[in-house]
Parts: structure tokens; sequence; C-alpha cells
């Protein structure tokens, strides 16, 4: 018994700080519908300055707690930085653009941090004061823990006491609900935005500086709990914070004893919880439909078919493509590789996410399935690479067609929330599965076959595979189809008034994307010859988001001008000191120079030089 | 045969009993007007009838075929169009590409991914758009078309699978005086030209008496009154309800008249 009170304690413990940084996150999304994809740095930055501050006064209780709540206003002025010199700006950009610039954010930090602090680990004190264990029903708990089991429900309060007792508090609440109402009343927007996003940047900082005597202060605190956090805003109910306390509670008592049963599950357990409760209630346990009213978005214009003259240059730049193995070195023909496949990979995220208008945080779910499904057909049934090359977009469909039914039920931010966990629990399962995906050892020897073998063959397959795939998703988005899909986008209640099956028509759409991003995943395999665990990872499927949402999600050729600048810039980059931060920058300067995205920021230059007609798309 | 035959429609709310056994006929061609003062009920008893709301009971026909339980899509398949107090069109396409979607989806061709959407069914869109008087904005973006307009295609895009009845809720909502009229002496020729029956709720008593061959009465839920617009506006409940309710929303919609 006493050894399940003390679990019970644990997982009280563990939710304090979890409920820190997910009301933070929540309270944030509510007033600015902003998914703030740095709140995981925040986090982090106020675990590191706790950590400095509080060795400036070893021992002294004061110096402890005094340098944890320094620690938090510290990450608020931080926050304020953030919100004032980039998401100020961007807030009349397409929703989710500012996704993009948070992510940013978090690759600037990063480096800030290593260069900072350094990139061993750092091992934070013991709180002075609370440093030993008391014994509840035999069993020792440490008396951090119960600190930790009443700063949360006391942090609730307070907020509570905020939100409901001052005028400030109320404007929040009414934000929540209708941003533009509270607009129109006449509030202060960006002043209440930057309150907003000081006061959750601190709970992050907070979160983080007091879990600095329980585990290490290390670089991959900001992405290890953004997933949790964003799960358990989600299954609180976005914006609602006491429904934040609620599911921090609930994941965290829940891993308590699942690992008792299961070790291996915490990987994965908050995000079957979270589709779980989405599939049973949408919005969350205390979310409400809440109003759709983001900021004011400006029509996409219809599509048109290419103009002669640019399919000339397209037809061009493919043949110069096709022709690249001639005259380019082996290693540039790799990097072309490369860049097709993000490609493929961008553009078929682009068909469900554009097109379709279901975002999808989770799409790399369905790249890893086919490079996985490949990588197992060659090793496991010892097929050839063609078989295997079938094998594995099949395996996407299968696994896009099973969650695709489940998220289609959703829409907006919470349809990418359920695909974000589809593909955390992929990703977790293939992380697991040792003896048959090779766990984090990944499956090595996936090579194309004899006759394709040279870099110069397999750019040819890549090529054929790729370009072809490419070509089919943007015919099909000029097809009934993907009218049907934009279609949907627009007005669902139009298209179920002109007699279209609408959800079935958005299950189909995120099939063919699913499998398409495996096609993708095969080529990938095949070119590295191995495949690990990170290639259903957030990493990657946040690489997708940003290639689509960095070329401009109203334009079909975005998602393929994205991947190309992702691509080289990432190449370059990547060979420097510090090139997170430099990339981090760089995506920070085409937010801020092109909200609209590459495709968008070259449009509206073509205009400026008169190369372009008004209404041409 | 009627082309509609609504039986003892009643539905509720919790405590509210929406719609009380409300019973009507739609004869072919007719076009049919469902008024009543704020809250009556009219909406609830529109989206019944389309499939949006299942009736607590009651029973709808659509040519002798019970359409209780029926999905929309599928009621919108057995040839009933509808247009929007507000209007919903897909604002990303072109004037035209509206109606051909309306097109392709109702010749079951929604699937189909290799032909280009914009070569199908053009001819016939183009006859529906010349219809509304829109031929010469077939081209334009729907995002940029004045309130009119859209309202305009979205009569367009409703006539497009051919259909046998036409729900129109709140047709001239939101427009200008002349807007309504020209509107409405529209849908009544094209009523008269194609025999489509039509079933429309309106505030503007202007264009009720003006176009209805009939019209219905709805006051909290239940039918006060049918009959011609003679009978209506000689009929005391009516003017009781509408003049003499006190409330100032009576008041309105008596100023309004």
């Amino acid at each position: 018994m006493g050894f399940y009170v003390a679990q019970l304690l644990t997982g009280l413990a563990n939710a304090s700080s979890l409920f820190l940084i997910a009301c933070g996150l929540s309270i944030i999304f509510g007033v600015t519908r902003i998914v703030n994809f740095a709140h995981g740095s925040f986090y982090m930055v106020g675990a590191y300055l706790a950590y400095s501050i509080v060795a400036l006064f070893p021992g002294s209780i004061l110096g402890f707690w005094g340098g944890v709540i320094a620690a938090a206003l510290i990450v608020g002025l931080l926050g304020l930085v953030v919100e004032m010199t980039i998401l100020r700006r961007i807030y009349r950009a397409p929703e989710l653009f500012q996704l993009v610039a948070t992510f940013g954010v978090v690759l600037i930090i990063q480096d800030m941090a290593q260069a900072i602090w350094g990139a061993e680990d750092k091992l934070g004190p013991r709180a002075p004061g609370l440093s030993s264990a008391v014994r509840i029903m035999g069993e020792p708990i440490p008396e951090y823990d119960l600190a930790l089991i009443l700063i949360g429900p006391a942090v609730l309060a307070g907020i509570w006491l905020l939100f409901h007792r001052t005028r400030w508090g109320v404007l929040v609440r009414a934000a929540t609900q209708d941003r533009e109402m509270v607009g129109a009343l006449g509030v202060n927007q960006a002043w209440l935005f930057s309150a907003t996003f000081v006061l959750g940047a601190a709970l992050a900082g907070l979160g983080g500086a007091i879990q600095i005597p329980r585990e290490s202060v290390n670089l991959q605190m900001d992405l290890s709990v953004i997933g949790d956090a964003f799960v358990v805003v989600v299954i609180g109910g976005m914006g609602s914070v006491s429904g934040a306390f609620v599911a921090a509670v609930l994941i965290s008592v829940l891993n308590a004893f699942a690992v008792l049963v299961y070790p291996q599950i915490s990987i994965v357990l908050p995000f079957v919880v979270m589709a779980v409760v989405l599939i049973v209630r949408p919005y969350g346990l205390f979310g409400k439909e809440g109003s759709g009213h983001g900021a004011p978005t400006e029509p996409e214009q219809p599509l048109r078919l290419m103009s002669s003259r640019a399919t000339l240059v397209l037809m061009a730049l493919v043949f110069a493509l096709a022709a690249s193995p001639l005259v380019a070195s082996d290693f540039a023909s790799i990097l072309l590789v490369d860049l097709m496949v993000a490609t493929l990979f961008a553009v078929s995220l682009h068909f469900m996410m554009g097109l379709g208008g279901m975002v999808s945080f989770g799409h790399a779910a369905y790249f890893g399935v086919g490079a996985y499904g490949a990588a197992m057909a060659v090793s496991y049934l010892g097929l050839p690479m063609i078989p295997a090359m079938i094998v594995g977009p099949l395996a996407a469909a299968v696994a896009a067609l099973f969650f695709g039914w489940f998220c289609v039920r959703l829409s907006g931010v919470y349809l990418a929330m359920l695909t974000l966990a589809a593909a955390q629990i992929l990703w977790g399962v293939t992380f697991q599965s040792q003896e048959y995906t090779g766990g984090d050892d990944g499956i090595v020897g996936i090579w194309p076959a004899s006759w394709a073998t040279s870099d110069q063959a397999y750019f040819y397959v890549a090529f054929a595979l790729c370009i072809g795939g490419i070509w089919f998703l943007r015919r099909v988005a000029h097809s009934p189809f993907g009218y049907g899909l934009r279609g949907v986008r627009d007005s669902d209640v139009r298209a179920e008034a002109i007699g279209m099956d609408v959800k079935f028509h958005q299950w189909m759409g995120f099939a063919l994307a699913g499998t398409m991003a495996g096609l993708a995943g095969v080529v990938f395999a095949f070119s590295k010859g191995s495949v690990f665990p990170d290639v259903l990872g957030i990493g990657q499927s946040v690489d997708g988001l940003v290639m689509v949402l960095l070329g401009g999600i109203h334009a079909l050729a975005g998602p393929i001008l994205g991947a190309g600048v992702f691509v080289l810039i990432e190449d370059w980059v990547s060979r420097l000191d510090y090139w997170r931060f430099i990339f981090g920058m760089i995506i920070l300067g085409v937010v801020l120079l092109a909200p609209d995205g590459v495709a968008g920021g070259v449009d509206r230059l073509m205009r400026a030089l008169g190369l372009r007609r008004e209404g041409q798309t | 045969m009627n082309v509609l035959e609504v039986r003892g429609l009643t539905k509720s709310f919790g405590g509210l009993v929406a719609v009380n056994d409300v019973s009507f006929d739609l004869g072919q061609g007719e076009f049919l007007a469902l008024i009543g003062p704020n809250g009556a009920g009219k909406t609830t008893c529109f989206n019944m009838v389309n499939g949006y709301l299942r009736p607590d009971r009651g029973a709808v026909r659509l040519n002798g075929e019970d359409l209780i339980g029926v999905r929309p899509r599928d009621i919108v398949r057995k040839g009933v169009g509808r247009t929007f107090q507000i209007t919903r069109t897909f604002l990303s396409m072109t004037v035209i590409e509206n109606i051909q979607m309306a097109l392709i989806s109702h010749h079951g061709r929604m699937f189909d991914m290799l032909s280009r959407a914009t070569r199908l069914y053009r001819d016939e869109a183009e006859a529906l758009l010349r219809l509304v008087s829109m031929a010469d904005q077939a081209e334009r973006a729907c995002s940029e078309l004045a309130y009119g307009d859209l309202k305009r295609l979205e009569l367009a895009v409703a006539l497009a699978p051919d259909p046998t009845l036409l729900l129109m809720d709140e047709p001239t909502a939101g427009m200008a005086p002349s807007e309504r009229v020209a509107l409405m002496e529209l849908t009544a020729k094209i009523v008269a030209d194609r025999g489509v029956s039509v079933l429309f709720t309106e505030h503007d008593m202007d264009v009720v008496f003006a176009h209805a061959h009939r019209i219905l009465v709805l006051n909290r839920g239940g039918l006060i009154a049918e009959g011609t617009g003679e009978d209506i506006r000689g009929n005391a409940l009516v003017q009781e309800v509408y003049l003499g309710g006190g409330t100032s929303f009576g008041q309105a919609e008596a100023d309004h008249a």
C-alpha cells in the first residue's frame, strides 16, 4: 500500500512542473492563437538560469527560492523580447506561420544556451532545507517532492485569482473566447498579447527552475518537454488553465502507475491518452469549440494553370535536373536526391495542409512508415529493391488510412495535435520494438539493387519516383478530387450541400498525402542505406512544416520553393559552428520579410517589378 | 402529386417546443413562403426538411419517398437544392468553378484524380451563369464578388443538379432593397420556366406578398395560418402576431412590411 502511495506522490510531484509549463502554453494559445514551439526553450532557459543563480548562494534557502523566482522573471523578460521583436510583427500573417517563427526561436535559443552553459549536463543543488526524505507509510518520500505537490495548486490558485479578480484577467478570459470582440471594445491588443506572453513564458521558466533539484539540466530539455506540454494542453482543452492542471495530474499519475506494469510505456502513454480523449471529446476535457476568430486572413486566389512561359521554365529546370549527373559531382548528386526527397515530402504535406486545410504536426509518421516498411521488407522478407519500394508506400497508406480515420473527425489545432499523437505513438513503438525495428540502432544495409548502386544510377531512380510523385500530386490538385479538398476547406457546409461526403473526401486526401510521404521515405531509405527512429520524429515533422510554411502555403509552388530553400540552406549552414543560430536567424528573416512565404515574397517582388499582372498567381 | 409532404413535424430542444405538429404540402411548380416572427421555428422547420435536424415526430416525404433519417448529402442527391441565409461558397475558386463543382458532384466524379476540374461541364456551367445573368463574371474570384452577386451565384449552384425542390433560407437577407426585388423576380421566373418547386423563408414582406403563390405563417412553433397573400393580409390572428404582440420584434417586422 505504502508503495502505491509513494508512486502517487511521485506522480503528483511530476505533475506540478508539467502543469506550470502547460498552463503557460495554454494561456498563450488561448489569447494569441499561437502554437508556441519555443515554450520548451523557455522551460530550458528557466532551468539553466536557476542553476546559475542558485549557485551564487550555496546552501541558502532564500538564495534558492529567490533564484528560482528570479529565473522565472528573467524568462518572462525573454518572452517579452520575443513577442515584441518577432511575433508582434506577424500576427496578421496566415495562421501557423507564427509557428515557424517560434521554431526559429527554438533553434536560436538552443545555440545560445550551448554557448553560455556548454554542452555538458548540469547537476543542480538539492533545495536547502528540503534535501532529506520523510517516511510516509514506510516509504521514503523526498521533502522536495512534497513542496512541488503544493506549488502546483498554489500557482493554479494564484492564476485563478488573477483571472477572476483583476480586470486584466477578465480581459484574458474574454480574449480567449473572442479576440475580435475584445479588440472591438477598444482594448489595446498589442499590450494584452505582450502581457500574456510574459506571463506564459515566466510560468514555463518557473516550471524549468523548480526542476533543477530533481533532474540534470541539458540542451535536450526543450524538445523533450514540448511534446508532453502540448498533450497536456490539448487534453485539458486549449486555453483552459484548470483543464491543464487536471490533465497534468492525470498524465503524471497514470504514468507513475503504468511504468510499474509496463516500463516502456512512458514514451507513448501521454499520446495514447490524448488520442483517446480527443476521439471522445474533440475539444479536450474542459475546452469549448472556441471562436474560430484568428487573425483575419486574406482569401486565397483561385488556382490557375501555369502560363505557357512558366511551363517552359519549369520543363527546362526538370531537364537540367535530369541532366545534372552528367556534370555534377557524386556529392552534388547525393544532395540533389536529398532535395528531391524533401520536396516530395513537403509537397505531400502541402497537399493535405494547403489544399485540404488539415494541418499535420506529425506527417513524418508516414514518411517513416514508408522508410521502415521498405527497410523491413528487405531485411526480413529479403525482397529486392523494386518490390520493397512498393511495400513501403503501401505500409504508409495503411497507417495513414488508420490514423486518418480518427484525425478527419477533428479540425484545426486539435486535428494537428492528433496527427502529432499518431506520429509519437508510431515513433515510440518503433523505438521500443527492438527485435523488429532494431530500436535505436535502426535497420542498416538497405542498399539499392545492383544496377542502381552507383550514385548516378540511384539518382535516376529517385528522380523518377520523386518527380513522378510531385507531378502526380500537382495533377491531382487540379483534378476534381483536389478541388473537392479545397472546397471542403473553404466551406464544409457548402460541400455537403452540393452532395459531397465531406469526411470521406478528407480521409482519402489524408491517405493519399500519407502514401506519397511514404514514397519519399522509401527513396530516402535506399539513398541512405539505413533507417533510424528519428525519421518518424517530431524533428522530421517540423522540418516538413517549416518547408511548407516557409515556401508559402497558398501556392502550389510553395512547398517546392520551401523545400529547395530549406535543404540548400541546411546543407550550407550545418557545416558551420552554431549553425542552428544562423538557421534560426534565416528563418526569422524570411518570416519577417515575407509573411506569405517565399512564394508570396517572390510574387510580390514580381508585381513590384511589373513582371506579373494583378490577380494572377 | 405533391412534391413535398410534411406531416406532424415536431421538434423540442430541452423544454422548448421549437416546432409543434406542423403539416403542409408543396405542389409541383409552387412558390411557397414560410414566414413568422423571430423564434417562430422557421429555421428549425427548414433544417428538418433538409436533413440537418432529425425531428422528434412527424414525416417528410419527397415525391412520396420518406426523408426522415436520410443524410443531408443524400437528400441533395434526391433532387433538393438549397441556398443559405449567409452565403456559403468556395471562396478560393472562381465563379464558374463553384458551379462546376456542383456539377462534378452531381455527376459523381468527385474522386476523379486525373481530369482537369476546370474543363469539366463548362458549357452547362456557363448556361447556368447566363440564367442568373452572371456570364460576364465567370472568371472572377468568388472572394471579390459583391454580396448580391454571391446570392445569385448560390442560386445557380443550387440549380446545377436540376433539382425538383429548392429550399431557400432567407434568400434576400443582407441585400439592398432594389437587389431583393431583382433576385426574387429572377427566382420566380426560374420557378416558372423550369417547373421547380420552392420553399423559402423570408423576413421581407414585400418579397413575400409579391411573389409567393401561397404563404404559411408560423408562430411559436405552430402553423397559425395558410393561404394566399390576400388571405394572410386579412387574417386576424396573423395581424395579432405581427402587429398586436406588443413586442419590439413584432413592431419591427410590421415596420418592415
